[in-house]
């Protein structure tokens, strides 16, 4: 089999990175992260109105009725009316809807409404960050226990290299970040390290089996005979994000798309972010020398 | 001969998809809209004339109801209904209908045949994005509740010593510390073991200077972990009878970490009402009137409540002689003249010490304070020249009323004096409901309506089905008969995650339905790693049932390494996670574990069947795109 090689374009992969990476840490230092209501804290309402919404008269409305700094956007349909008030407000959603219903003739329905208390918001941002160190360190600890420290480095480096890609994404087009996003965040660091896995697993494989080959060709052949699997994976986790994307409604939608992100990149990561690493640090057959699982490779080829 | 397994497997497959089968059963049949009748009190009995008025209500209204039923022996009743828009419309109805002695309820009845559920079989619970309600989060203010026993201790102390006659001063040294000053040494000995033996738990400290010799007493870290404690797990039960007041179908009250609370109320719409009943603090103390010669230290003043008494007060004694929490019951009622009062009940020890502080006090009068929390806003500028808002909680308490004391009281007596009948049943519902043993704010609050309730299940339910679409259309055209094994398994994987979710009692929520789509995705890889190493194996000249046995082989343990990652990460997210992304993280994680079941064991039972145990030229695996196109 013709073996493609990945590793020849390295310079250009990690140019690539490079740049998405300064460009993601840029935003999120410049532009930082639309912070959803969970975090910030303040008062969510979402109503539903008859018929098409005027903006700016609820806008008025809420000036005048004791609201101010009100946002106020249409969300999915035109009569479907988001609205968004700081946390220093105190604001009851109940409120609101009573405000909102005495100034129109048209009918106000309440899809949901959400309070959250300052308090609450900042934990939760420390929460999460610890989480994410969390499921960092831990994965770290799982791949250095099962394959070996330089395997661990590079996969912790393809994952944050995923997040921090994925959080740039979120700030550059100003997403909001709420909780479903961080769920998904976490949910890709799972997911992005299947794939790397799935290539660790194979040339470990190879530096076994192919003993007198340089290690730059030992990784273009494992990735060349992983690539299929590892495009069709996310091909099928693409396709049911897709789905969801589209069909999941407004509530589910920035976890959809924090998703398809986070695979999408993910995917290239464990091509080339986690080999690169590998290289990069001279990753060489003695490293692997010592079997860890030899037993069970072998039991197979006797039928 | 190879790929055949023994019949056991076989049949191991195929009981835990039956068992599969007939748990996730429940969830095919939807829940009717219902209302839910109870009574106001818990001694109202909901009887067959009391439905009658209430089917009678709905048939004037042309609303079609069936199945109604008085259910734990008419404790409450229920009526379904056929249309769920009509849900409001009628519970309207029935509150007019039957008065303000019944609570209606929203509900939505289980329509679980009685052959599943007798076996333990029940659908899955849905979350409130999905079922509509309020969610509420309550954070309980620790801190006043060991002030609170800081006050007493402060009390208590004052009043042994002044019983002994031993003579000192005594002060509360910020929250948490009382000191007792004395003039002699002597003094404060006996002071010490007068402490030591009424209150072992204070931890007694020593300081001497020129002439005063004092002691420091606090209380130990444990006292407060226990204070703490026992503050949050008494509201909680004030808590739950306060959400039973308000005749919720199916409430979740539930502690949350140190000192929170998460209240969640499906098919509630009036959130005022329900925090209204939930957050007030009402808090009752019974002091007497102080002396008119009373020192100024022992004495305080306090305004009354109601607004014809505006800018009248009274001074009262600072000891207290009960607090609300001995209350056990309390009910609005009117006396000979009709006036409006509250009758109320005291458990033992409240009688025990409410009869010792009134027996000797006929003829004086007894001032009931009024507790509430509210919160004074504060103006600030930070550092950084921007305004900052701080709100300060503080218990605002005034007189409700300062009757005479007719007679010695027990543990039964009335309060009168109020201004109306409302007022009255108000304060009664507060108190039955019983007294928050510290107060409590609002952290956090969502409400979803019920229209976005049921559209979020419709609109999870699409993206499960287009989801699946996709997959099976893939997995066919891509790997052919091993597909379609693929595919099978996969059905069963749902059909085994909605089981196990349903088994284990898991709430199902809107990023739980994320989780299973996410799972339908993931659960299919395991398959493709497979499979994509039998394509391999074929390649490298292995025959077909060579292939399979090692393809299958050799995914195993990658599989197995890919999915504990993910397991990881699932559990730190269910650690984490509130509420709904703790939905996310029990379908992942339950949907990694199903799916190692049904894609490696159960596609190897699919495929050891139909190739299993024959001499194959060729397995119907498709063929690689990506390396075919170069080889």
């Amino acid at each position: 089999m013709k073996q493609i090689n990945f590793m020849g374009q390295r310079r250009l992969a990690v140019i690539l990175s490079s740049v998405l990476l300064l460009v993601s840490l840029g935003s999120l230092i410049v532009n930082q992260l639309e912070w959803g209501l969970d975090f910030t804290g303040g008062t969510l309402v979402e109503v539903e109105y008859g018929d098409s919404a005027d903006l700016d008269a609820i806008r008025s409305t809420l000036e005048t009725g004791g609201y101010p700094g009100a946002l106020v956007v249409s969300f999915g349909t035109d009569r479907d009316v988001l609205i968004r008030l700081p946390a220093d407000l105190d604001a009851d959603g109940n409120e609101v809807l009573q405000a909102l219903r005495g100034s129109t003739s048209d009918s106000v329905e309440l899809r949901r409404t959400e309070f959250v208390g300052p308090q609450v918001g900042d934990e939760l941002r420390e929460q999460g960050g610890l989480a994410m160190l969390l499921a960092l360190g831990l994965v770290m600890l799982y791949i250095g226990f099962r394959f070996q420290l330089k395997f661990a480095v590079g996969a912790v480096a393809a994952l944050v290299h995923d997040v921090v890609l994925t959080l740039g994404f979120f700030s550059v087009l100003r997403l909001d970040f709420d909780l479903t996003v961080l769920a998904a965040l976490l949910a890709v660091i799972g997911y992005s390290l299947n794939d790397t896995i799935v290539v660790a697993d194979r040339i470990r494989e190879n530096f076994r089996k192919l003993r007198r080959i340089e290690p730059v060709e030992v990784i273009n052949i494992s990735l060349t005979e992983t690539l299929g699997r590892t495009l069709v994976t996310s091909l099928t986790t693409l396709l049911v994000l897709v789905a969801l994307a589209i069909f999941g409604g407004d509530m589910i939608n920035a976890f959809a798309v924090a998703l398809i992100v986070g695979v999408t990149v993910g995917t290239y990561s464990s091509i080339y972010v986690s080999a690169t690493t590998l290289l990069a640090m001279k990753v060489n057959k003695e490293d692997l020398m010592i079997p860890v699982k030899e037993g069970a490779e072998q039991d197979e080829v006797t039928p | 001969m190879l790929n055949k397994y023994p019949l056991w497997k076989y049949l191991l497959v195929l009981a835990v998809l039956m068992l599969g089968l007939f748990y996730a059963a429940p969830n095919l049949y939807a829940p009717d809209p219902a209302l839910q009748i109870t009574g106001e009190s818990s001694a109202q009995v909901i009887d067959e004339a009391t439905l009658k008025r209430a089917t009678d209500a709905l048939d004037e209204a042309g609303i079609s109801h069936f199945g109604e039923v008085i259910q734990s022996d008419g404790r409450n009743a229920l009526i379904r209904l056929r249309d769920r828009d009509r849900q409001l419309a009628a519970q309207a109805r029935l509150s007019r209908a039957l008065g303000d002695g019944f609570i209606i309820a929203l509900n939505l009845a289980e329509t679980t045949p009685a052959w599943l559920s007798d076996l333990g079989a029940q659908p899955m619970k849905l979350g409130l994005d999905l079922s509509g309600g309020v969610h509420f989060k309550l954070e309980v203010d620790t801190e006043a509740a060991v002030e609170r026993r800081m006050e007493f201790y402060f009390n208590a102390i004052k009043r042994s010593l002044r019983e002994e006659r031993i003579r000192g001063r005594v002060a509360l040294e910020g929250d948490r510390v009382v000191v007792a000053q004395f003039r002699t040494e002597d003094d404060r000995e006996t002071a010490r073991s007068l402490v030591a033996d009424n209150h072992p738990e204070l931890l007694l400290d020593r300081q001497s200077s020129a002439d005063t010799f004092s002691l420091r007493a606090e209380m130990t870290p444990e006292t407060v972990d226990e204070i703490i404690d026992y503050a949050v797990s008494q509201n909680l039960t004030t808590l739950r009878n306060r959400v039973n007041e308000l005749g919720v179908s199916e409430p979740l009250v539930q502690r949350q970490g140190r000192n929170r609370i998460v209240v969640e109320l499906p098919g509630i719409q009036d959130t005022a009402e329900a925090k209204r009943i939930l957050g007030k603090v009402a808090n009752l103390e019974f002091r007497l009137v102080a002396r008119p010669d009373a020192e100024a230290t022992d004495k305080q003043r306090f305004e009354y409540r109601s607004e014809a008494n505006e800018g009248m007060f009274e001074w009262l004694e600072r000891d207290v002689i009960i607090t609300g929490e001995r209350v056990s019951n309390a009910q609005a009622s009117f006396d000979e003249n009709g006036r409006p009062n509250v009758q109320i009940s005291l458990d033992s020890e409240g009688g025990t010490l409410m009869s010792r502080a009134t027996r000797n006090n006929i003829k004086r009068r007894m001032g009931v304070l009024f507790i509430e929390r509210k919160f004074r806003t504060r103006y600030e500028t930070a550092e950084d020249g921007s305004e900052e808002i701080i709100k300060v909680p503080y218990d605002e308490k005034k007189l409700l009323t300062a009757p005479v004391i007719q007679s010695a009281l027990g543990a039964q007596f009335q309060i009168t004096g109020l201004d109306s009948p409302m007022e009255a049943s108000e304060l009664a519902l507060m108190l039955r409901a019983g007294a928050l043993a510290a107060p409590v704010t609002f952290v956090e609050e969502r409400t979803v309506g019920p229209s976005l309730g049921a559209e979020n299940i419709r609109l999870g339910v699409k993206s499960v089905q287009y989801g699946l679409a996709l997959i099976v259309l893939f997995m066919i055209l891509y790997y052919r008969v091993f597909g379609v094994c693929a595919v099978v398994a996969l059905t069963a994987n749902l059909v085994l995650l909605i089981a196990f979710m349903s088994m284990i009692g898991a709430t199902l929520t809107l990023p739980g339905i994320a989780g299973i789509v996410l799972t339908v995705g993931m659960a299919v890889d395991a398959n493709v790693l497979i499979f994509s190493r039998i394509r391999e194996e074929l390649r490298e000249g292995l025959s077909p049932q060579m292939a399979i046995h090692s393809g299958y082989g050799r995914a195993v343990v990658t599989i197995l390494d890919a999915n504990v990652t993910t397991l990881i990460v699932a559990v730190i997210l269910y650690a984490v996670g509130t509420g709904p992304i703790k939905g996310f993280a029990v379908t992942l994680s339950v949907g990694i574990l199903t799916s190692m079941f049904t894609a490696i064991m159960g596609t190897r039972a699919l495929i050891n069947l139909i190739y299993g145990g024959r001499r194959l030229r060729s397995l119907s695996i498709g063929t690689d795109i990506v390396q075919e196109a170069r080889s």
